[in-house]
């Protein structure tokens, strides 16, 4: 995979190793949505999706954000991925800034959502080629790297030339994360990479990420509702709550603070609500996507 | 190999990869496709089919349906054009995979161009099938028809339309769900005002002044002046042609920046469907 970086981007003149993968600071970002509840011609109201959130991660460690839906991880990642623009507060990836210098920031980044989303009706490695382009793989090199980024995620290679709608969600969100690490991005965002996977396949996915942060200088921000999962996974994990980061500090140091045993009494400690409770995504759909 | 190289190559390799994707999705929904051009043809015959009715003598009974027949095939082919560009926001907001389109270092403006360059390829095949297979059905005869000189002016044509066609793509941005639709309103109004069935003279001035900017109506023009009566290539028809693709693409991708700047503000690029 290393190989495939230095064939497609000059990461050299992009990254400082001085510099941290992630700086945030008091970053805010406000959506405006109507309350179901007060009708069709309800007016919209201003829903903080991040509070001044404030955060820094090193280069080459893996960072778990734990909260429930709706609690604005998935914007996190939409903003450091150059999706969305900030209402205030400053976001750097690598040193560069996400709104000034986003061009510079995409050659960085790649990102696996919850959703795996590709042309239905294209296979696996056409899907994969697609994306790659975009990065500057040629055709000659997305012969190699599809078939060899699919066998490592453990894709069967009977069924590369199939439709992606045939396959199952475990196999898509596999291609999603080949997708991702075939660009070799030096900073991985996970939003919810498992949510939804059999367990099986669960394991796999989480094996695999294990693999990519050992054999590959890549720093990851892991978002999830799965505490196990961000407990194994990540060097550091933080609890964003209605917008608001409470804390991101290594597992241990955080069970210490609340004095408890695991991450759902530190969730309950520090939020005074169970975590399971939280409100549906349901409510996040309701943004002005749909207005 | 010099940055300014590399990034050359890596957007030409990202505009490829536009073009390709479109001839895989071609390709998967063939059958689609051919259902699609039997409905054109279909459609178009029911327009040329008007010369019949008009009684007239027989070669004025050709020049008529040579005429109506070049209206319905530009008409179809800037339908293509109109479709790609205004479904570019819209196919990848279905199919969810337009954040992962926007993230990724590829130009705006290449990735539009891109979607075009596929959308004039595919135009271009179809309006020649359609020409000739409704040509051939009705026993239209264009014995001086200078088919070069057509091609050519749809060929430069094709540029002004892109650049029409990126502004309008920036619609289903800001409004997801009615967006595509108003881009088809765009493409309805332009062929309206150029002439598309009949001279631009018998509209109201008004509209002949709006004729005026439309790049449809230099090549409505133009193609039927080689079809019907051989013309060459008129500087006339294809100086405007430039000019409105030289202004019309800078100002739609400014517009589109702004539309994409506002749907990042506002959280619209998100999937939905």
């Amino acid at each position: 995979m290393s190989s495939l970086a230095a064939s497609t981007t000059d990461f050299a003149s992009c990254l400082d190793r001085q510099v941290p993968a992630v700086e945030v600071r008091d970053l805010r970002k406000t959506f405006n949505r109507k309350d179901r509840k007060a009708g069709r011609f309800a007016r919209k109201r201003a829903w903080p999706a991040l509070a001044d959130v404030t955060c820094t991660i090193a280069r080459g460690e893996c960072v778990a954000i734990l909260g429930q839906n709706g609690s604005g991880k998935s914007t996190l990642v939409r903003l450091l991925s150059t999706l969305l623009i900030g209402d205030g507060g400053e976001a750097r990836v690598f040193g560069h800034d996400v709104n000034r210098e986003a061009s510079t920031i995409r050659r960085l980044v790649n990102r696996v959502s919850v959703e795996a989303s590709f042309f239905k009706k294209m296979s696996a490695a056409e899907n994969l080629s697609y994306a790659a382009r975009f990065y500057g793989m040629t055709p000659r090199q997305t012969r190699v790297a599809v078939p060899e980024i699919l066998a490592k995620v453990g894709f069967p290679p009977e069924r590369r030339g199939e439709s992606m709608e045939h396959l199952s969600r475990g196999m898509q969100q596999k291609v999603a994360l080949a997708r991702a690490l075939l660009t070799s991005p030096a900073l991985l965002l996970l939003d919810e990479p498992t949510t939804g996977l059999d367990p099986r396949s669960k394991l796999e996915v989480q094996e695999f990420i294990r693999e990519v942060r050992a054999e590959h200088d890549a720093t990851i921000l892991l978002c999830t509702h799965d505490m196990g999962e961000a407990e194994t996974l990540a060097d550091r994990v933080g609890i964003l709550d209605r917008g608001r980061l409470l804390f991101l500090e290594p597992v241990a140091d955080v069970k210490r603070r609340f004095g408890v045993q695991t991450l759902e009494q530190a969730f309950l400690a520090a939020t005074g609500r169970e975590f399971e409770n939280e409100q549906s995504d349901e409510d996040d759909e309701y943004r002005e996507v749909f207005a | 190999m010099s940055e300014f190289a590399l990034e050359t190559r890596n957007q030409l390799v990202g505009l490829f990869g536009i073009v390709e994707r479109n001839v895989y999705l071609t390709k998967r929904y063939f059958l689609w496709d051919l259902a699609f051009m039997v409905w054109t043809i279909a459609n178009t015959l029911t327009i040329v089919f008007i010369a019949r009715a008009a009684n007239l003598a027989p070669a004025r009974e050709n020049t008529l349906a040579t005429i109506l027949l070049v209206g319905a095939v530009i008409w179809a082919f800037l339908g293509i054009i109109f479709e790609f560009m205004t479904e570019t926001v819209a196919w990848e907001r279905w199919e969810g995979t337009i954040e992962y389109t926007f993230m990724a270092p590829l130009s705006r403006l290449v990735h539009l161009f891109g979607q075009g360059a596929f959308a004039v390829l595919y135009g271009l095949i179809r309006a020649t099938i359609l020409f000739f297979a409704v040509a051939a059905f009705i026993g239209i005869h264009a014995p001086a028809a200078n088919y070069g000189a057509a091609f050519a002016l749809l060929a430069i044509a094709s540029l002004s339309f892109i650049g029409v066609g990126i502004m309008t793509s920036v619609l289903p941005l800001i409004s997801p769900e009615k967006g595509a639709q108003l881009g088809f309103v765009c493409q309805g109004v332009m062929l309206v005002v150029s002439g598309v069935y009949y001279p631009v003279k018998v509209m109201p001035e008004w509209m002949q002044w709006i004729a005026k900017i439309s790049p449809a109506t230099y090549v409505l023009r133009g193609d039927r002046a080689s079809i019907v009566y051989g013309y060459g290539l008129a500087w006339a028809d294809v100086w405007p042609l430039l000019i409105i693709a030289v202004l019309a693409t800078p100002l739609g991708l400014a517009v589109f920046r702004v539309g994409e700047r506002h749907a990042k503000k506002h959280g619209k690029l998100k999937r939905s469907g």
